[in-house]
């Protein structure tokens, strides 16, 4: 899924996580978290995060991630939204969600 | 009619469906049934989110012990058919049919899920239904919408919408007694279960309780909650009394008797209790067994 344009998900409520997503000028993923938590589950937050995009078949792409003690369950729904809307995609295969 | 299900349903608690923190912590307040709510809570611009958070919600494991209900928007938006798509292949217990008029509306609906159960791979006929009505004319075709199809698992009245189309407004109930009657009679005629409107002023513990207490002794099986704190408050106003319970005791006892000797009557104090007794008797227990007796 390619990134053609800006897109924001989420809000920075308790619980939840806000994503902004942005097109790579130079064709490279980059991916940006700041986290609460991020020492007790940085590396959680990053692996659910890769598993995501990498179900998307997104390859570049500029994500800043600002989560707010969100469980995986949310962060994948408000990275797979930010991504979605970033591609202008409106179909979703639901099994690759 | 031979009733569905004897699944208690006293509680349908509704949660927006794009608010991340409820929908991962809902669980804890116990209720008979949670509902994500994807139509009239959640903004047009964020139908998308609150779809793909409730497809991933309805997957944690924490909710495999509870009901999960979903209002899906009504199948003419540009919504209510992704909604659909998502959630019965998320496995949803129960899609909720806002705004229903007539039967058509459910055979359309039943049709849709159906093909997306076959194509999913999930079991055909394990995707229920159950339909709001808010309308005069949804009202008026409360037995044909109840008894529309074999998915139905309740009919649930919609209050604001109905006073709305009725050109009246909520107040002491008198606006909805036609109304209430009419949706519990096509219950009962389907043998399925039917739910209240929600009481919106959540501070009022007094009014809520009235409410509930007309409603429950009406013969509704449960009301649509907006706030966790109304849970508690309805279950206990649902509870028997330790009277019930003892006679409902007795009631099974000797129906157990009856069977173990043979006997085709059963009696009770020299009075004979037929089996609409004893399923009373086996809600009654149900009700004390989920929240004890009536504090």
């Amino acid at each position: 899924m390619k990134i053609i344009k800006e897109a924001i998900a989420g809000t920075l409520e308790s619980s939840d996580l806000l994503v902004k997503v942005a097109p790579s000028a130079d064709a490279t993923l980059e991916i940006i978290i700041k986290s609460e938590v991020i020492k007790q589950f940085g590396v959680q937050i990053r692996r659910v995060v890769d598993e995501t995009l990498a179900k998307l078949d997104v390859t570049a792409g500029s994500f800043l991630i600002e989560d707010k003690g969100a469980l995986d369950c949310a962060i994948r729904a408000r990275v797979q939204t930010a991504i979605l809307r970033a591609a202008g995609c409106d179909e979703l295969d639901w099994r690759k969600l | 009619m031979e009733e569905k299900t004897l699944k208690l349903r006293r509680s349908m608690l509704f949660l927006p469906g794009a608010n991340a923190a409820m929908l991962s912590t809902a669980f804890v307040y116990k209720p008979d049934s949670i509902m994500f709510d994807l139509e009239d809570a959640v903004s047009l611009r964020e139908k998308d989110s609150a779809r793909i958070l409730v497809f991933h919600a309805l997957q944690l494991p924490v909710y495999r012990e509870i009901e999960t209900v979903v209002r899906i928007n009504p199948l003419n938006t540009p919504f209510g058919l992704k909604d659909l798509e998502a959630v019965v292949r998320a496995g949803v217990d129960v899609v909720r049919l806002p705004k229903t008029d007539k039967p058509e509306d459910v055979y359309e609906l039943e049709a849709h899920v159906e093909r997306i159960e076959r194509e999913c791979g999930r079991e055909v006929g394990s995707t229920k239904l159950m339909a709001a009505v808010e309308s005069a004319i949804g009202v008026v075709n409360a037995v044909a919408i109840a008894t529309s199809s074999k998915r139905m698992i309740g009919i649930a009245l919609a209050g604001f919408d109905y006073c709305v189309d009725m050109q009246t407004e909520r107040g002491d109930g008198s606006e909805l007694f036609y109304a209430r009657c009419a949706v519990l009679h096509a219950a009962r005629a389907a043998g399925i279960d039917a739910f209240d409107v929600v009481y919106s002023d959540v501070n009022n513990d007094e009014g809520f309780l009235k409410e509930v207490e007309l409603i429950r002794r009406l013969g509704y099986n449960g009301k649509s909650l907006i706030n966790p704190r109304q849970i508690e408050l309805l279950h206990n106003a649902y509870a028997p009394t330790e009277e019930e319970v003892d006679y409902a005791r007795r009631v099974i006892a000797a129906a157990d008797a009856a069977e173990r000797d043979g006997l085709g009557v059963i009696a009770l104090n020299g009075k004979m209790i037929d089996a609409p007794i004893v399923n009373q008797a086996q809600r009654t227990l149900q009700r004390a067994q989920a929240s004890g007796t009536r504090k």
